[in-house]
């Protein structure tokens, strides 16, 4: 389908919907923008999507589907929650938001909110027309303009000033069995006030194989000496894609720690940037992916260092089977004015076939003068000394080339500081890693 | 226990040994002693199965099976240790979760059941003292940025903890300070016993002050040039490998 026929399609898909906010002015000039933006999706002519296609996603005629019954109860979900949390709870389904599989109203927290956007929108508007779609440039990509041209709902997070979230927040997106052809959302919003801080967990799963499309956006926007740390885990149907961005804005001595498991659909794209708009910030990407078969696994960043006496460290590592392939793309933009900045960028990958492949660039853009910046980026297999050694202890073939694959990505695994998340991850990991029993009995 | 019998191996058809035999049977010590390139190391690799090296001739025999026809797993598995000269760091590879899984490859493959954890630990710390190691150890990767000494401590609790049938140490003395060697010797000789094989590769006499063999042998350009008791290693280091380069020459 031509980008005309493909703009048509969602011009009329979106124009036969109810929005929330409808009536608001500002929203509905954003909304319209965004569409206009949106000129189809980007092809491999766009260098920031060379190794991407998404021409199977542009066949597809994909589907909202608002108002659909979805008789889900507690323990449907259940296996798809972080266990022994104790957490706010948003939970979408196909896109749509589940308020009976929610907190309930009673359990809201105190002083800071923790709820649809759908929700804000009609409740409270105004808490969120300063910062909803000014964070996200939807002229960046045709999936960023498709989603800001809806903006219909997804979890919304506000922290006024001095408001620390007493409990982590859990947002669970989630796609049916049934759930082919449609197309999900979530549109994110995250607002954290001066030395604000919270916990954010965002969890992309099926509950069976079907071919669908997840498009989120989240923005992220961070005030004086705030905190967030954000943890996202993507292991969603192998016939699936899954299209993000995350765009923060760090005002200054914020601190943005992002943690990111991409393990499944069959294309995952994943943007992550952030800028730092006042002095001393931080910003932490760590990450981990793990392709099999003919998956498709990209991860492009960019950190902007605009103000001085900034820190940004990323490290992602990536194990690569079968077929599959992955792309690490990671920029350090560092300002003229941005002295002192400190920047890192590491990106690791273990090969486990001779099909698979991995297109990394690590990329540093310097115009200050007194900066410290490194980066690096390693391409490898097993190291067949180390097989060796573990096979003349008695370890067979197979799992001494287990325990070195996990042991390889398992580092980033270790970084997640919250033991409960860290074994959903491990959890996760282990079960697409080859031997993964083995090395689950030993622990 | 071991029988090698005219032994030649190459590596890129280079033959490095030009013909070896030795007879290891149970509860002996055989201490292997060479100048640096005499194949000391080549042997070890051999026995132990590691690849890149092509066996042109004669056998190796270990408790009547044909050795050279099993993988490195089996051999560990049959009951061969080897201590390696230079121990390989595997960062991520928690040290006890790999301790555990290779006792217990051993033990299931020898028809024992597997340790539980409680008997595993308890064997572990009695090891660990032995050889003074702390309890921050388990915590670490394998052999990730331990110090030399560490290192071959750790392939010394390795071996205590096997329990193998025929242990070869291949230099784990070098680079050893005294009370490092002293420590790692006393976890050697507590595990001698009539029915223990080893065979000790070294370049210094000084190990076998501590690890006192039975018999001596010392290699030369790929060959077994001289056999004899302990006291041919006093008498080697007295006159130094020139002694022996001689004998090859003769």
């Amino acid at each position: 389908m031509n980008a005309v026929a493909l703009t048509e399609y969602y011009r009329s898909a979106l124009a036969g919907r109810e929005l929330p906010g409808a009536g608001l002015a500002w929203l509905s000039d954003r909304r319209s923008k965004a569409f206009a933006a949106f000129q189809g999706f980007p092809t491999t002519r766009d260098e920031d999507w060379k190794y991407t296609k998404v021409a199977a996603i542009e066949k597809r005629l994909f589907q909202f589907v608002p108002g659909m019954c979805i008789g889900l109860d507690e323990d449907d979900i259940e296996q798809y929650l972080i266990p022994g949390l104790d957490s706010y709870r948003l939970v979408f389904v196909n896109g749509q938001y589940m308020p009976m599989l929610s907190s309930k109203r009673s359990e809201q927290p105190q002083g800071f909110t923790v709820a649809s956007l759908s929700l804000v929108l009609s409740e409270q508007p105004e808490a969120v027309e300063s910062v909803l779609g000014t964070i996200a440039d939807p002229s960046d990509n045709g999936f960023a303009a498709l989603n800001s041209a809806e903006m219909a709902d997804g979890a919304c997070v506000i922290l006024p000033a001095g408001q620390v979230a007493d409990k982590p927040i859990q947002i669970l997106y989630l796609t049916t069995a049934g759930g082919d052809d449609i197309v999900a959302q979530p549109r994110n919003l995250f607002i954290a006030g001066d030395n604000a801080q919270a916990t954010i967990f965002e969890t992309y799963a099926s509950m069976g194989d079907s071919t669908y499309l997840t498009n989120a956006v989240t923005e992220v926007s961070l005030g004086a000496n705030a905190g967030l740390n954000h943890y996202k885990c993507q292991t969603e149907s192998g016939k699936s894609y899954h299209v993000s961005m995350t765009q923060v804005d760090q005002a200054r001595d914020s601190r943005f720690n992002s943690h990111l498991v991409s393990l499944g659909a069959m294309l995952a794209r994943h943007d992550l940037n952030s800028v730092f708009n006042g002095e001393g910030g931080e910003c932490v990407l760590d990450g981990l992916y793990v392709t099999d078969g003919r998956q498709h696994c990209d991860i492009h960043s960019r950190v902007d260092h605009v103000q001085p006496h900034c820190r940004s460290d990323e490290k992602f590592k990536g194990v690569l089977g079968g077929r599959s392939r992955a792309v690490f793309n990671g920029k350090v933009y560092v300002h003229v004015d941005a002295q002192k900045t400190d920047a890192s960028q590491h990106n690791a990958n273990l090969l486990l076939s001779k099909d698979a492949e991995i297109d990394t660039k690590p990329q540093l853009e310097i115009y200050a003068d007194d900066v410290k910046c490194a980066h690096g980026a390693t391409v490898g297999q097993l190291d067949e000394t180390a097989v060796f050694y573990l096979r003349s202890r008695g370890l067979d073939n197979e799992a001494a080339r287990s325990l070195l694959t996990y042991a390889f990505v398992g580092e980033m695994v270790d970084r997640i500081p919250l033991a409960e998340y860290q074994q959903v991850v491990r959890g996760h990991v282990l079960a697409r890693l080859p031997g993964g029993d083995m090395i689950r009995a030993l622990m | 226990m071991l029988q090698v019998k005219d032994l030649k191996v190459s590596i890129d058809g280079k033959e490095i040994l030009k013909g070896i035999s030795l007879d290891v049977k149970p509860g002996e010590v055989h201490a292997i002693m060479g100048p640096n390139g005499s194949g000391k190391s080549t042997l070890s690799h051999v026995l132990t199965g590691r690849e890149g090296y092509d066996v042109t001739s004669g056998s190796v025999s270990y408790l009547g099976k044909d050795l050279l026809d099993m993988e490195p797993e089996e051999r560990a598995r049959e009951g061969i240790f080897l201590a390696f000269q230079y121990p390989v760091e595997i960062p991520g590879v928690n040290n006890m979760y790999f301790l555990k899984a290779a006792v217990n490859a051993r033990r299931v493959h020898q028809g024992m059941e597997e340790l539980d954890a409680l008997d595993f630990m308890d064997s572990l710390k009695e090891k660990m003292a032995l050889l003074k190691m702390d309890d921050s150890f388990l915590k670490r990767g394998v052999n990730e940025g331990f110090s030399g000494g560490e290192k071959k401590r750790n392939e010394i609790l390795q071996m205590a903890m096997l329990e193998p049938k025929l242990a070869l140490l291949d230099e784990t003395d070098s680079g050893l300070d005294i009370d490092a060697l002293q420590i790692c010797s006393d976890g050697v000789n507590s595990l001698r016993n009539k029915e223990r094989g080893f065979v000790v590769i070294t370049h210094y006499q000084r190990l076998l002050d501590y690890i006192v063999p039975d018999f001596v042998h010392v290699l030369a350009d790929g060959r077994i040039v001289k056999s004899g008791g302990k006291d041919l290693a006093l008498e080697l280091e007295e006159k130094g490998y020139g002694w022996i380069e001689g004998i090859d020459a003769a």
